[in-house]
């Protein structure tokens, strides 16, 4: 179905080539799952699959692709339009229209479908997505989960049998991500689609995965069985690191499977305790209180009623799932958004002060919010240049936020422009401003997007050491491993309330949608992550 | 969910916003420019597009500034009106010989401010009326209905038209980040620095929006010689300048009314040409169009009214269209009043866009 022929791509202005001599041949109606570091050239494998490479993005292709007994050389990507659907990161960008049907339907107008078919197909599709009652929404009012639906309806209404998709889970969280992938499940077996997809989020799709592809440095493997390819890729979900650890073979990839063989290790376990949980600070006076806040947007309370504390040198995770109204919450504390009735209040000594009503520079001494887009922090043209604004801006020693730069990720290129970083290495730098002001509060709004693992464990030594240090970390996520692996406690909201507040283990384990994948192993003992289970193992061997 | 909102057609509010500027721009009648912003506003206000933000005030708040900076500029730098009646004296600074054509302060007259006053509302009126255009029918709406056959100038009006927007809620965005580095976002040095980010981020989201239209097929040749794509593109770039320069001359009365109208129906021409040569491969289809009824064409001639009567006023040159900056009222041309009141008609008569259910 797809044919890669020796394809190698290097972008204008590049020194490497971003893919290296790619050949692959993926037949028709599988589930291919590319799994590779961020910067390994996922996104331009993907984007060479329609000819948006080279023809759209520019630099060079040597080699063939061939779709379909189409090669995309003598193919726009207009063209293959009927037989390759792609469906980008971030499906806001994408959108041609304002509301879902006719998102939908606008492929199919482009195609010159008839207006019967369309309206059939526009009925089918809505359908199959679970969209229908949603047809007549604003695209800018459905939440994250029913965005990335809609774009992958709407490329999919259009009839594709290719249909490619660049990270479609990382924005959700994990009840929307099931759904998701429930959906692409379904065409891939029902209407032997090919479906081509990238995710950082391993324990959410290998499982749904027939092929997985691995992918360094613009090189790729050959078309590998997922279990194969897990066994020994350094990249996996943690129920592959749990199965490595117990030595099963083969390497289970569903919970289902893993369950079956965990008998002996659940025996195993049995004796040892889980170290008893981390301490989550509530003895102490909060740094963070939230009393009978409600906060509007847009003349809607998207929190209501909400009473709050964080404490000083923990790390609390936020979750809930899209639209729930966590990042107005940290809106709030960081003094973007003002409650309209209730109060918040910030720690500022022995005092208490309001987020909203400080001077900007006062307020970035006390808190600190690294944002969704951490980019649109970034304004400089160079990391060196980012990094000296930044002591600037917060009025420290010159050198600060280059030091706390180096501390967290290892050592990034100080020439290299802001733009040309990966995912994670923007977000290091971003966090690294923030930090440059040391606020004694650091809410940080979904920073595992588009992170692989190393750069998301890497995250997590960082705000494990600032909390040891006495900083109230806060964290909107929905990324179950991370908050089992950083947080002390999670608070669960659901439209703009708390509904499960406690230490870390106590809410995970008792969650099914929120619970990670170790502990649905490994149930009904409460382990949480795999470093855990080896320590334990560790003490009882 | 049967009852479909029904919308107008996008093509008969920007019509209607173009009649509306194309009058703004033939006046300096401060009465009158403000009765056109309070014409748009009323129209907005009742019959706006619910699925797409409203970037109305925005606009309004872009065309204040504009007055304020062009009051400002004339206070200091003067623009060569000599009135009678000195509100105040500002302390000269002198000039050497060669740059005798320029004074910064000195005497501050009340007609030159009401010169810069009337001439920096024209402008304000103006940007009002494509605002309500915007907020009335959301420019991606158009889009739909942008001929597929002018598909590389489609793309660049695709990334024009959405840039704007795409321009006022991504500054809100940097704005925000910025004062999470102790920035409050004030100051003509802060702007300069937001600038930037803002640009590059509108930009960026303008051109991901033509990359998954061109993914999704926008353009597609489906039946094509190489000589027939070929000439409708090179007639479609014609027609496209040609009304370009036709609507300029039509909203710059400087250029000539002359010059304006002749071109803009050549451009027209030019571009149904190319429209026809190109309709055989314009191989796309509708879903559920918004019909063209009765309302659409009323829009349009509501639109249409002041315009051409306000064309009329200033080629005759009417008492009052553009009246002399004095330190009195100017005179109301009772015509061109009526004319512009017509256009709030569709206020009314259109059907009312239901409320988003968010």
């Amino acid at each position: 179905m797809i044919v890669f022929d020796h394809v190698t791509v290097r972008y204008a202005d590049a020194d490497e080539p971003s893919l290296r001599d790619v050949t692959l041949e993926i037949p028709e109606g599988e589930l291919v799952l590319v799994v590779g570091p961020t910067g390994s050239g996922k996104s331009t494998l993907l984007r060479t699959i329609n000819g948006l490479v080279p023809h759209f993005s520019g630099g060079t292709l040597t080699g063939r692709v061939i779709v379909d007994d189409h090669s995309t050389a003598d193919h726009r990507p207009r063209d293959l339009a009927t037989v390759v659907g792609l469906v980008e990161q971030n499906p806001v960008s994408t959108f041609v229209t304002d509301v879902v049907e006719d998102e939908i339907a606008y492929g199919m107008e482009t195609m010159g479908l008839d207006p019967t078919t369309i309206r059939r197909r526009v009925e089918e599709t809505l359908d199959l997505f679970g969209l229908t009652p949603l047809r007549t929404r604003p695209l800018g009012a459905l939440s994250g989960g029913q965005q990335q639906r809609v774009a992958i309806a709407s490329v999919f209404a259009a009839g594709p049998q290719i249909l490619v998709l660049d990270e479609p889970t990382s924005a959700l969280d994990p009840v929307a991500a099931e759904e998701v992938l429930a959906s692409l499940h379904r065409i891939v077996h029902d209407l032997g689609v090919t479906v081509v997809l990238a995710e950082h989020r391993l324990e959410r799709v290998v499982h749904h995965a027939d092929r997985v592809i691995l992918i360094d440095g613009g090189r790729t493997s050959a078309l590998l069985d997922p279990a194969e390819a897990m066994a020994d890729s350094p990249i996996h979900p943690p129920l592959v690191a749990l199965s490595r650890l117990a030595r099963w073979t083969p390497t289970p990839l569903s919970i289902r499977d893993a369950r079956r063989r965990a008998g002996a290790l659940r025996e195993r376990l049995v004796a040892a305790k889980p170290t008893a949980g981390r301490d989550d600070g509530t003895s102490q006076r909060p740094s963070v209180l939230f009393e009978g806040a409600q906060v509007l947007r847009a003349g809607r309370p998207v929190i209501d009623d909400l009473s709050l504390s964080l404490f000083p040198g923990t790390v609390t995770a936020l979750m809930g799932r899209n639209g729930a109204g966590k990042s107005t919450l940290l809106g709030t504390v960081a003094g973007q958004l003002t409650p309209e009735a209730g109060s918040v209040r910030v720690a500022d000594g022995p005092t208490w002060a309001q987020p909203a009503s400080l001077p900007a520079r006062r307020r970035v001494a006390l808190v600190g919010l690294v944002p969704q887009q951490p980019e649109l922090l970034l304004y400089s043209d160079s990391v060196a240049a980012e990094c000296a604004a930044a002591d600037q801006d917060f009025d420290v020693a010159s050198g600060t936020a280059a030091a706390i730069l180096d501390g967290i990720s290892g050592g990034l290129d100080p020439t290299r422009h802001p733009r040309d970083l990966s995912e994670g290495q923007r977000l290091e730098l971003a966090l690294s401003v923030i930090l440059a002001g040391s606020p004694t509060v650091l809410l940080l709004d979904e920073p595992t997007r588009g992170l692989d693992y190393g750069a998301k464990e890497r995250l997590a030594a960082t705000l494990r050491d600032l909390a040891s240090r006495g900083t109230t970390v806060l964290l909107a996520t929905h990324d179950v491993e991370l908050a089992a692996e950083v947080a002390d406690r999670v608070v669960i909201l659901a439209d703009g309330e708390v509904v499960a507040d406690g230490p870390v283990r106590q809410v995970l384990a008792s969650s099914p949608a929120f619970a990670p994948q170790v502990t649905k192993v490994l149930r009904p003992q409460t382990w949480l992550t795999v470093d855990e289970v080896a320590a334990a193992l560790g003490r009882s061997a | 969910m049967s009852a479909r909102e029904r919308l107008q057609h996008p093509a008969a509010w920007w019509l209607w916003g173009l009649g509306l500027a194309t009058a703004a721009s033939r006046t300096t009648n401060p009465m009158v420019l403000l009765l056109i912003i309070g014409v748009c506003i009323l129209v907005v206000s009742e019959r706006r597009d619910p699925s797409a933000p409203n970037p109305l005030m925005a606009f309004v708040v872009i065309g204040a500034m504009v007055v304020m900076f062009r009051l400002v500029l004339t206070v200091i730098l003067g623009n060569g009106i000599r009135g009678e009646t000195v509100l105040f004296t500002l302390p000269r600074i002198p000039l050497p010989e060669w740059a005798s054509f320029l004074r910064i302060g000195g005497r501050v007259s009340l007609e030159s401010l009401l010169y810069a006053l009337y001439d920096a509302l024209r402008l304000a009126a103006i940007l009002a009326c494509i605002g309500a255009a915007n907020a009335l029918a959301s420019p991606r709406r158009l889009l739909r209905y942008l001929p597929a056959t002018l598909y590389d100038v489609g793309t660049a009006i695709v990334v024009g038209l959405t840039f704007a927007p795409q321009l006022l809620s991504d500054a809100r965005a940097v704005r925000s980040a910025r004062a999470l580095r102790g920035h409050d976002g004030r100051g003509i040095r802060e702007l300069a620095r937001l600038a930037v980010p803002v640009l590059e981020a509108a930009f960026a989201r303008s051109l991901g929006l033509a990359a998954s239209m061109e993914s999704r097929g926008y353009g597609r040749a489906v039946r094509t010689t190489p000589r027939g794509r070929r000439t409708a593109s090179v007639l479609a770039v014609i027609g496209t300048l040609g009304v370009l320069a036709g609507l300029y001359g039509l909203l710059d009365s400087s250029v000539g009314g002359v010059l304006g109208l002749p071109l803009l129906v050549i451009g027209v021409v030019v571009a149904g040409a190319s429209l026809a040569i190109g309709a055989s491969r314009d191989g796309r289809s509708g879903h559920r169009r918004d019909p063209w009824t009765w309302t659409e064409t009323l829009t349009v001639i509501c639109g249409a009214v002041p315009g051409g009567v306000l064309v009329v006023a200033s080629a005759q040159g009417w008492t009052g269209v553009v009246p002399l900056p004095r330190a009195e009222p100017p005179p109301l041309p009772v015509l061109t009043v009526v004319a512009v009141l017509v256009a709030a008609l569709p206020a009314w008569f259109t059907p009312r866009p239901r409320r988003a259910l968010a």
